[in-house]
């Protein structure tokens, strides 16, 4: 009787005791890195219709971030400003750079420049802007080093669990409230202890219930 | 003549034993009688009964697809009654598949030889019960995306299923049960499997042959083979009670009047077996119609199935009871609102007709002419399936349509693709069956020869010399 099968795959089941692991591992290291926000949003850097540097305004000009973000302290979203605060400056500051040609015609139109938002949250994720900044969280622990970007890019991967590490531990992350704004402010250097400073009035205690977030 | 024939192993004489084939078939004959469906050309009529299964399938994926693009708005649901049909259709085919469990393992470690001719069928309706159980958690919050959020896997949001849960013992119950019931399924086909790539030619012997694992039916093999049955059947055992358990942990835990009750886990899982048992008998009589395995799925088979529905009908009825018992013995204004609410309240009709096909038309199996009537059987057991499934209806939609607050009471009607998600379930079990009775052995030969005459060394001694000898 001829044998249907030939000889050699009498090998299978042995290649597959060592291939099936070796599969499942890497499948298992390849989703748990390339369908993480980590990689999937880290780095985006969408191109602007205006090529506005935050490193020259912010960084090297030392403007605040409140100047043009100006509902930060009191309203959950950070105000994208309006093409008036930028001519309050470029009315005379390089009023006829090439460069600002798109703001200069915004603000004759009265119509907006499409920025690019680049910082996005699930809809049915809530962050308020103003309890963190009132709390003493940097910006910088959340958007980066802002004031080194040339192009401002995602630098923290905004996932749910990268939340939840801050609302886990959030004293690492927690400045003075007049160092808010100060991207370059460490307090691991300079030993900032929230629990002990006078000007704070509420506890350090963010929620780690669902409905902190989801409501 | 037939008749005759097919009644003479319901007698049993304390001398010896009933035979369970009749007919005096061989070793050869029963290896002809069982292949011969997957051998012959295709018929027309399976060939119809297969496309309307098919459609039916269709239905199932075109109600999904459209419930997975709008939501389970498209459901019946409403702000109180949150799970209905979807819970419903799942907690029912489960329980289907536990009769198939039950025959290949409990039965086997209880040495009922009488299971061999029908546990191969059985199976293979476990698990596609099971394979139609699976599809309504997976869809019933219509978000198949977030589907994942079953398992514990390690994801970016730092969320994990709460173990505290029963719907998650449930993820591990019912694919535990799946994968045990699916490799018990597997390695008792491997014989038959070799059988038949020894009978076949070309792509069929090359696929059979895949499947047979290289079987030649040494003593070795053999002596694998019954071990590794036999730890199979031991692992199934406790997942025939497991399973069901906890399925019924799914209501019991929580504090919902007509959910949380102790007795649940035994309730649930004798009408589990209940339901499963008036399934297979179903099953069998067409393929034993069908396929004309008369000598191989006696009237002795069927008779045993009622006994054990007779048995476990009795059980669920007690349970009915009981819940009503516990609503007035407890003193518990909420528990005894809502069981009065069942069987007076808007949901009545489901109620009673839940405990008429349960709990009265069974009682006619006290009567062997009933029992051996495989007319009366079948009927019998469509209206068990029928009441098992109001029965999981009643437990579902009645304890959620009224709550502690009235204000938000409310009333569950089905809509049109509630109906059809559940008539596409059973396009999926047909589909997968009619597949399964056209290219598998639906009896398992293997195991049929070893009850024959002829497996017993004695058996030439047609007059049972030996026994009168003494020799044993």
């Amino acid at each position: 009787m001829t044998p249907i099968f030939p000889k050699w795959t009498n090998r299978i089941p042995t290649l597959v005791a060592i291939g099936a692991p070796v599969v499942l591992v890497s499948a298992v290291l390849f989703v748990w890195y390339f369908f993480s926000p980590k990689w999937t949003d880290v780095g985006y850097a969408p191109k602007q219709p205006v090529a506005f540097s935050h490193q020259l305004h912010a960084g090297q000009m030392g403007m605040d971030c409140r100047y043009c973000h100006s509902t930060v302290e009191r309203a959950a979203f950070a105000a994208i400003p309006p093409t008036e605060t930028c001519m309050g400056c470029h009315s005379m500051v390089q009023a006829k750079s090439p460069r600002l040609q798109l703001v200069r015609d915004s603000y004759k139109t009265g119509k907006p420049i499409e920025w690019v938002k680049v910082h996005m949250l699930p809809e049915h994720a809530h962050f308020n802007h103003s309890i963190h900044v009132a709390q003493g969280v940097n910006c910088a622990s959340c958007h980066g080093r802002i004031d080194q970007m040339k192009v401002v890019t995602q630098s923290k991967p905004l996932s749910m669990g990268w939340c939840l590490e801050c609302h886990r531990n959030p004293v690492p992350n927690l400045v003075p409230k007049d160092q808010v704004t100060n991207l370059a402010y460490d307090s691991t250097k300079t030993g900032y202890d929230p629990t002990k400073d006078p000007h704070r009035q509420r506890g350090v205690n963010p929620p780690q219930h669902c409905s902190g977030c989801h409501y | 003549m037939e008749t005759s024939v097919t009644l003479a192993n319901l007698e049993e004489h304390v001398e010896k034993r009933s035979p369970l084939v009749l007919g005096r078939e061989t070793f050869s004959s029963v290896t002809n009688i069982v292949s011969q469906p997957m051998e012959m050309k295709t018929p027309k009529a399976w060939w119809i009964c297969f496309l309307i299964a098919l459609s039916a399938l269709g239905v199932l994926g075109a109600s999904i697809g459209y419930l997975f693009w709008e939501g389970v708005g498209v459901w019946g649901l409403n702000n109180r009654v949150g799970w209905a049909w979807d819970i419903t259709n799942f907690v029912f085919w489960v329980g289907i598949g536990h009769a198939g469990t039950l025959i290949s393992a409990i039965l086997f470690l209880f040495r009922q030889k009488w299971r061999t001719s029908i546990n191969r069928a059985a199976e293979a309706m476990t698990i596609f019960a099971v394979i139609c159980a699976l599809v309504f958690p997976g869809i019933h919050v219509g978000r198949v995306w977030v589907a994942y959020w079953l398992f514990p896997i390690p994801n970016q949001m730092a969320m994990w299923p709460n173990f505290r849960s029963p719907l998650l013992w449930d993820v591990f119950a019912v694919s535990t049960y799946f994968t045990v019931s699916t490799l018990f399924w597997f390695v008792g086909l491997i014989p038959d499997l070799a059988t038949f790539r020894d009978r076949s030619k070309g792509l069929r012997k090359f696929i059979y042959g895949l499947f047979a694992l290289g079987w030649r039916g040494s003593h070795r093999h053999w002596l694998n083979y019954e071990r590794a049955y036999l730890i199979l059947a031991a692992l199934s055992t406790p997942l025939v009670l497991s399973v069901h358990t906890i399925v019924s942990f799914d209501f019991a835990t929580s504090q919902l009047p007509g959910w949380h009750a102790t007795i649940f886990p035994p309730y649930f899982v004798a009408g589990a077996i209940f339901s499963g048992f008036a399934m297979v008998i179903n099953l069998m009589i067409i393929c034993r119609w069908v396929f004309k395995l008369e000598h191989l799925v006696t009237m002795r088979h069927f008779e045993n199935m009622a006994k054990i529905i007779l048995l476990t009908g009795s059980m669920v009825g007690y349970a009915y009871g009981m819940e009503f018992f516990i609503a007035w013995y407890s003193g518990n204004p909420y528990e005894r609102f809502i069981f009065i609410s069942r069987a007076t309240g808007p949901y009545a009709w489901a109620y009673w007709t839940m405990i008429t096909c349960n709990v009265i038309i069974p009682q006619l199996f006290w009567s062997r002419k009933i029992r051996t009537n495989l007319w009366a059987l079948f009927i019998i057991s469509v209206f068990v399936n029928i009441g098992m499934w109001f029965e999981r209806f009643v437990i579902i939609v009645t304890s959620l349509h009224r709550t502690f607050l009235p204000s938000s009471w409310a009333y569950f009607k089905p809509t049109i693709i509630d109906i059809s998600t559940f008539i596409g379930s059973f396009g999926l079990f047909f589909t997968l069956f009619l597949l399964f009775v056209r290219f598998l052995p639906i009896v398992a030969i293997s195991e049929v020869k070893t009850v024959m005459p002829d497996a017993d060394p004695h058996g030439h001694d047609h007059d049972n010399s030996h026994a009168k000898k003494g020799a044993h």
